[in-house]
């Protein structure tokens, strides 16, 4: 659509503008001036330069929690976006069962983040759990909180469990969007499933996808309340990941100052690489 | 292939259901049998455990808070996200993109960043403790997404559509509210939806911000679980009865997310 100039549409934009500044900026603007302070208590602050940014930089805590989120993040989205879409596929596209289906789906969505962590814990606990009782009756050693491989797996199935729908929703929607009229030529060339899917359903849920997929990035760098209720970061340091490890510095341990530079570092890593992913979004819209 | 399609969704559903079906028969149960063996499904069918909540204010009036935080983020969302929405789709001026950008990148902040800052800002200004601090930093993460959503669908909607009205001898206003916000109805359905979803199921910010007065229930949860032993029960109890507004929701909204995303650009 071709949009015209008008500079008064500042005055449309103005309410967010105020409300989203007040929001963004006092608290990082808080964040900024800890992370360049030393204290000792009491309110008394001594300008520290860029000691914390060096010191959280160096430190090999900081490069494990940083590690462990990379890898939870990518293989999240490695199964949940292929999942989804499979599904997306595979739903009925007419009828009640359309209702349903998404009903049922979006049901984890709306669940509170601690209910989940929560509902997981109890779900995987080895004696009580459904979960943990049946891997350890049909011969599993499963302990997730003790043992760090079952953590980690419990913490990823409950992330699939959790966020896949959203990628089904969107994916949904993407292929609900093609007219039938492409169905039909593709039938009267003869092209084969794949053939429909590579040319015809993928390329119209682009869009969708590469939305679910930033969304799900930004979601799963974040990541907090989950984890900490399902395992605490537990067993030992073994699921730590980067909120995890900032709260526990932050309000644990009250070292505001390594907190704030840490915090600043997190949220310069998802601002760049989400930036990548909008740019590469927006220049593949413009071709 | 026919088979197998019907069989995918069964088999990613029963997945879905499984941790639920877990927490609500735990709810029915007494935390002997929770704790004493393993059984499928309830053998002393109980209601205790919701008994327990609906007559304790501690517990019920989480519910009430959550609820108020969540409808006033929501609308506050929506309202001032529109305006500014359909400035993005039919204007051009000074820093649109940047702004567009700078606004997604607030939806990108950690909340654990920002929770301690937060408490500091709202205590300062006086209103830690009440609905509307919760409802404000919502706000954050919640705009951006509104905006963004709103946008995709006006987008959508061509721009004859103003012309025409304008024509017709509509102002502006006049437009906006009787031609416009119906037209991009399912919009503000989907938009809502998010708004509620992300605010109804965010816990760290509400819990930072509040105390006593607006305490959700989320929170309530977490406090009980740590004080009172570990009573599993009325825990199940209580996190069911936190999946049955989001059903609501979803009932209303069905159609809408399915033909509303396909209608926007989303």
């Amino acid at each position: 659509m071709n949009k015209t100039v008008n500079q008064k549409a500042w005055f449309f934009v103005l309410p967010v503008l105020i409300l989203v500044a007040f929001n963004a900026i006092v608290p990082l603007m808080t964040v900024v001036n800890y992370s360049v302070q030393e204290t000792f208590g009491d309110n008394v602050f001594f300008w520290a330069g860029i000691t914390w940014f060096e010191d959280v930089l160096r430190s090999s805590r900081f490069h494990d929690a940083m590690g462990r989120q990379l890898f939870f993040t990518f293989t999240i989205l490695a199964i949940e976006v292929p999942l989804g879409v499979i599904i997306a596929l595979a739903m009925p596209r007419k009828g009640i069962w359309v209702s349903v289906c998404l009903v049922l789906m979006a049901m984890p969505l709306l669940i509170p983040w601690n209910v989940v962590g929560a509902m997981w814990n109890i779900f995987g606990l080895p004696e009580i759990g459904l979960l943990g009782k049946t891997l350890n009756t049909i011969g599993f050693d499963y302990n997730y909180t003790r043992q760090p491989g079952d953590a980690w797996f419990t913490l990823i199935m409950m992330d699939v469990w959790h966020w896949t729908s959203l990628v089904v929703l969107l994916a949904y929607a993407g292929l609900v969007s093609i007219p039938d009229a492409y169905y039909q030529a593709a039938k009267i060339d003869g092209a084969s499933s794949w053939a429909i899917f590579r040319y015809i359903q993928l390329p119209k849920m682009k869009r969708v996808l590469t939305i679910a997929i930033l969304l799900r990035f930004m979601d799963s760098f974040n990541i907090y309340t989950e984890p900490s209720v399902l395992t605490g970061g537990g067993p030992g340091n073994s699921t730590t990941l980067l909120s995890i490890d900032l709260v526990k510095i932050a309000l644990g341990q009250f070292d505001l100052g390594p907190a704030a530079a840490m915090s600043l570092i997190y949220f310069l890593v998802i601002l760049l690489m989400s930036w990548i992913f909008y740019t590469v979004m927006t220049r593949n819209e413009e071709q | 292939m026919k088979r197998v399609s019907w069989l995918i969704p069964t088999v990613y559903i029963v997945f879905l259901m499984l941790p639920i079906y877990w927490l609500v028969s735990m709810s029915f149960k007494t935390t002997n049998e929770i704790l004493g063996s393993f059984t499928l499904w309830p053998q002393n069918f109980t209601l205790d455990n919701y008994r327990v909540i609906f007559t304790d204010p501690t517990w019920y009036m989480g519910y009430v808070n959550s609820i108020t935080y969540v409808t006033i983020n929501t609308v506050l969302s929506v309202a001032v996200a529109l305006p500014a929405a359909y400035a993005f789709s039919r204007y051009r001026f000074l820093g649109d993109k940047h702004l567009f950008f700078w606004l997604l990148t607030n939806r990108m902040a950690p909340a654990a960043v920002f929770a301690l800052p937060f408490f500091q800002l709202y205590s300062a200004i006086g209103i830690f403790d009440t609905h509307l601090a919760v409802a404000l930093a919502h706000t954050l993460f919640n705009i951006p997404l509104a905006v963004w959503i709103l946008e995709g669908f006006m987008s959508g909607v061509p721009k004859q559509l103003d012309e025409t009205a304008y024509v017709d001898g509509y102002s502006f206003p006049a437009f906006f509210v009787k031609i416009f916000i119906p037209t991009i109805a399912a919009g503000i359905g989907v938009a809502a939806f998010f708004c509620f979803m992300f605010s109804w199921v965010e816990l760290l910010l509400a819990k930072t911000l509040t105390a006593v007065e607006a305490k959700p229930i989320a929170a309530t949860m977490t406090k009980t679980a740590s004080s009172s032993g570990y009573e599993l029960g009325l825990l199940a109890a209580a996190g069911t009865l936190t999946i049955i507004p989001g059903a609501i929701v979803i009932w209303f909204v069905r159609n809408y997310i399915a033909k509303g995303f396909a209608l926007g650009r989303v």
